[in-house]
């Protein structure tokens, strides 16, 4: 396989896994979630490398997750202490990330501890960090790793579609009706924070946080049913990733930054198109 | 040592008191994270303005992240106004794309010949330890500006926050004001990013509000109080970095204005969790006699 085949590969699949949970949050108003997680993972690194005391990328994996699960379920928390979502986001996200830098620079001022260079990863480099089993080589590990999240953010929407969808357009009503709801909140930061940890590993912090709100959000502007809205998401996120990949080569800069700033494009497409569309719809 | 500390600690808390004032306001427009998104908005302009001028000068590049800080709080604006997209998804939107096309603009800039571009990001993570008098100065004005313009246009932001369509009705220009606003929260952003760094600006807007949020209900008591608790904080922080030789300045004034926080959730008088737990056990202890009432009745009816 390519390289450059590769690397637009592992872009769609994180854009298409983001696409499909951010939908969710932009339905529920909470797409910040995506940067705070991208800084509220710092203190899960630092206690990592201070328990065991490696660098190792499984160690910084775990204590990345347990910390992203963690401020999705603060966050969630706090709402139901009466602290609405943007504000709660915002005090948990910076009180953590804070606790991780007074963290490393108390107890680990002498090593190289800092997220750019443990926990976030580099989508140019995918091709060629392949996962080793012993003597066979089973191609590049992002691609496994980013294959398997969005295998498991398909299942978890396909087998939970009608709960979550009921959950995140009339609450009351779904309480009313006997689901718990608190679960499937819980269930939805749950894949947030598996999502994003994931690609962080795979392509760097931009591009989840990206690809969390615009697929969804441009989506949202082109149509009212979800499901056509979650099919678009996956849709527009794999459109980013390729424009995304053709920008970054053609002016030989960073893929996922480029990547990003093709989904601007994209959103404004959707943007025109919406005006366009309620414009005839008024005349 | 305790020289500088004493400037790094007005910095701060007059850093602290300005963000407050102005959070109050973005926290009840529901826009808790606007600053988050303007100090990442602001990264394209601080590149753009190297590459234009060759130098890492602070006037330019403070002016280049004004620029694009501006430029993010409008498309924010006219995402939410010209399209069914809510605003967080809006800031979302605008913090991402203007970040990735920083990165990108950085790659470019990278390959200028004879540019010198390394630390260009780090501006954008400044040290609240490396606060100089000059620096103290400037903030100190911008500070005082602040809160002047909140002084000033105390009763059009109070409509705006509360209640947009009825100052709409009332004939004042809201979109202009929330501009205003949104105005003051740039030049806040801009001012702190270089002297304490993003995620710290992040926490003086909102950390500080919230607290303030749960001991009264009157606006005009909130505000005050926030830029105490963002003053408090500023010179809590200052002070405990100076226990320990490796304590950044930074990270301990977010977690000073967290502690503020977590103690106004638990023991605020106007919201807090230990007062409606309060109230609650109150109202339960006047229902009960009722219930006993009731119950003889319906053990009297299972016998009938």
């Amino acid at each position: 396989m390519s390289a450059s085949l590769v690397i637009v590969a592992v872009g769609a699949l994180v854009a298409a896994s983001a696409g499909l949970v951010g939908s969710f949050l932009v339905l529920r108003r909470m797409t910040m979630l995506g940067d705070a997680i991208s800084h509220a993972v710092l203190p899960g690194i630092a206690l990592g490398f201070l328990v065991t005391g490696s660098r190792a990328a499984p160690v910084m994996l775990v204590g990345a997750a347990l910390f992203g699960l963690l401020t999705t379920y603060l966050v969630q928390a706090l709402e139901r202490a009466g602290v609405r979502e943007d504000a709660g986001t915002g005090v948990t996200y910076t009180a953590l990330f804070a606790l991780g830098v007074a963290l490393i620079s108390a107890f680990a001022g002498h090593v190289h501890l800092d997220l750019d260079h443990v926990l976030y990863g580099e989508i140019a480099l995918a091709p060629w960090d392949h996962w080793l089993l012993g003597e066979v080589n089973l191609g590049p590990r992002a691609l496994w790793t980013m294959g398997a999240v969005f295998a498991v953010d398909l299942a978890a929407v396909v087998v939970f579609y009608k709960e979550l969808k009921i959950c995140a357009f009339d609450p009351q009503m779904a309480g009313a009706l006997g689901l718990n709801v608190t679960a499937f909140h819980y269930l939805l930061m749950t894949l947030v924070s598996i999502t994003t940890v994931g690609a962080f590993d795979a392509a760097g912090a931009i591009l989840p946080v990206a690809m969390l709100v615009i697929p969804g959000a441009a989506a949202y502007l082109l149509t009212d049913r979800l499901s056509r809205m979650l099919v678009l998401a996956v849709g527009l996120g794999v459109l980013c990733s390729v424009l995304g990949y053709l920008l970054a080569t053609a002016t030989d800069t960073p893929v996922a930054g480029a990547m990003a700033a093709a989904g601007g494009a994209v959103f404004l497409g959707a943007f025109v198109v919406h005006r366009l569309k309620r414009n005839r719809c008024a005349m | 040592m305790f020289a500088n500390a004493l400037w790094v600690m007005s910095g701060t808390a007059l850093l602290g008191l300005a963000a407050g004032v102005l959070g109050t306001f973005s926290l009840l427009r529901r826009r808790a994270l606007m600053g988050d998104v303007l100090a990442h908005a602001t990264l394209p302009g601080v590149v753009l303005a190297y590459m234009a001028t060759g130098t890492k000068a602070a006037g330019p590049l403070l002016a280049g992240a004004a620029a694009t800080g501006v430029l993010g709080v409008l498309a924010v604006l006219a995402i939410t106004r010209y399209s069914r997209v809510k605003e967080d998804a809006a800031m979302s939107i605008v913090l991402t794309v203007f970040f990735g096309i920083g990165i990108l603009l950085l790659g470019v800039a990278q390959r200028m010949p004879g540019g010198n571009q390394s630390g260009l990001d780090r501006f954008l993570f400044g040290q609240a330890a490396a606060i100089v008098p000059r620096d103290v100065r400037l903030i100190m004005a911008v500070a005082a500006a602040l809160c002047l313009l909140v002084l000033l246009f105390y009763k059009e932001f109070k409509l705006l926050a509360f209640d947009r369509d009825f100052g709409a009705g009332l004939g004042f220009p809201m979109t202009a004001l929330d501009l205003l606003l949104s105005l003051g929260v740039v030049t806040a952003v801009v001012i702190g990013l270089e002297a304490v760094g993003v995620v710290l600006m992040a926490a003086l807007l909102t950390t500080p509000a919230m607290a303030a949020r749960y001991w009264t209900n009157r606006l005009s008591a909130i505000v005050p109080l926030a830029g105490l608790f963002g003053a408090a904080s500023g010179v809590a922080g200052t002070l405990a970095s100076q226990v320990g030789p490796r304590m950044p300045t930074g990270p301990l004034i977010v977690l000073a204005g967290s502690v503020f926080f977590l103690v106004s959730l638990l023991a605020g008088p106007e919201r807090g969790l230990l007062v409606r737990l309060f109230r609650f056990m109150h109202a339960r202890a006047r229902t009960r006699p009722t219930q006993h009432r009731l119950q003889p009745q319906a053990r009297g009816g299972d016998g009938a």
